[in-house]
């Protein structure tokens, strides 16, 4: 990147920057109004619309980190959040990939452990929202190859599906804060599938093993070869479910048999 | 487990699977954008920040706002009549009419 340095342009970049995350820096020298006076106070204006889209986009994003947290609470976290972690690219929609971890890192919101994998669930929503589209396969497909080759095939998933995993009922407190008469929450591990199985992504429970599976079959493994990693993982692996959801969800795009 | 039960488990469990897909749940019901039917405020989109979307509408059944409705169904809703007495129907594209001034 090259620095404009002409005398119009004096404001080095990296300072205004600087100045725009830090609301007790000065206005950057250089910075100047149309009647060659200094821009503080159009300056001041600027800084404090970056800061408050920002902080409206996390809001928007999050939304259930910030029922969980009270708006007031979630508005002072982004405050943080945005000085530390500001913008690395134009698209808004993907704004806030780094807040699930930064989340866990603050000492404040300890007490609250399952906050940041709630957050990774609700940025991995937006990750499947705008996701590329892919065409599924037909689920006759796979009935049609031999149980022996079945074991050998491999398969290909939508870009759009997403799989969490979390030590803590991620799923029922999203539903229970996302949609009406939703049950309470009830302590357990949960693991959450994305799809998008037409134009909005749902979050789905997973049975015990199901992440496992479908983590081995995005690795590479075989049909056969995540039957197994599966069943490490969880004593009574339910693959028909697994595999019922992954279906519905329109997730598989491809079956690559034996050679 | 030896390999072929290993292999019949697979095999039922597939076929458990797609019954249960083919069969159909209510969520396989297939849904298309309708354009022109939704009032003000409650189109759809989830998108999240940075796009314009869900909930901007401002008048009703404005023509470029879409909803998504059970397939099929998005030209036969029912909607009232326009200021000159003319059909108001819904639409897989976009609309010219009920603008936002």
């Amino acid at each position: 990147m090259t620095t404009d340095t002409s005398p119009a342009n004096a404001v080095n970049q990296a300072a205004f920057t600087r100045a725009m995350m830090d609301a007790s820096i000065t206005t950057p020298q250089g910075l100047r109004d149309s009647q060659n006076r200094p821009a503080g106070r159009r300056f001041n204006v600027y800084r404090n619309n970056v800061a408050v889209s920002l902080t409206d986009a996390l809001l928007q994003a999050f939304p259930v980190v910030t029922k969980l947290l009270s708006e007031e609470n979630m508005k002072g976290l982004a405050g943080i959040f945005l000085r530390a972690h500001p913008p690395q690219s134009p698209l808004m929609m993907f704004y806030g990939a780094e807040f699930p971890d930064f989340i866990a890192q603050m000492e404040q919101l300890s007490h609250l452990g399952y906050l940041a994998d709630v957050a990774r669930l609700e940025q991995h929503m937006r990750r499947a929202y705008h996701a590329a589209d892919a065409t599924p396969i037909d689920p006759d497909a796979l009935g049609s190859i031999a149980p022996e080759d079945l074991m050998q095939t491999r398969v290909s998933f939508t870009p759009a599906m997403q799989v969490i995993r979390s030590p803590w009922p991620i799923f029922d407190i999203w539903r229970f804060n996302m949609e009406q008469d939703a049950p309470k929450p009830q302590a357990g591990a949960q693991d959450v599938l994305i799809t998008r199985p037409e134009f909005d992504p749902t979050p789905q429970l997973l049975p015990v093993g199901g992440a496992a599976w479908i983590t081995a079959l995005t690795g590479g493994k075989t049909i056969g070869e995540a039957f197994e990693v599966a069943n490490q993982d969880a004593d009574n692996f339910d693959l028909s479910t697994t595999l019922a959801l992954l279906l519905q969800g329109n997730t598989l795009t491809a079956l690559h048999r034996k050679d | 487990m030896s390999n072929t039960a290993k292999t019949f488990a697979v095999a039922g469990a597939v076929a458990a699977a797609m019954t249960a897909t083919l069969t159909g749940s209510a969520s396989a019901q297939s849904k298309e954008k309708c354009y022109g039917v939704s009032l003000a405020g409650q189109n759809d989109c989830a998108a999240g920040p940075g796009t314009t979307c869900a909930g901007t509408s401002t008048v009703d059944y404005q023509g470029n706002a879409w909803t998504l409705v059970d397939a099929g169904s998005c030209a036969s809703i029912e909607l009232p009549a326009l200021a000159d007495g003319s059909e108001r129907n819904g639409s897989l594209e976009a609309l010219e009419r009920d603008l936002p001034a």
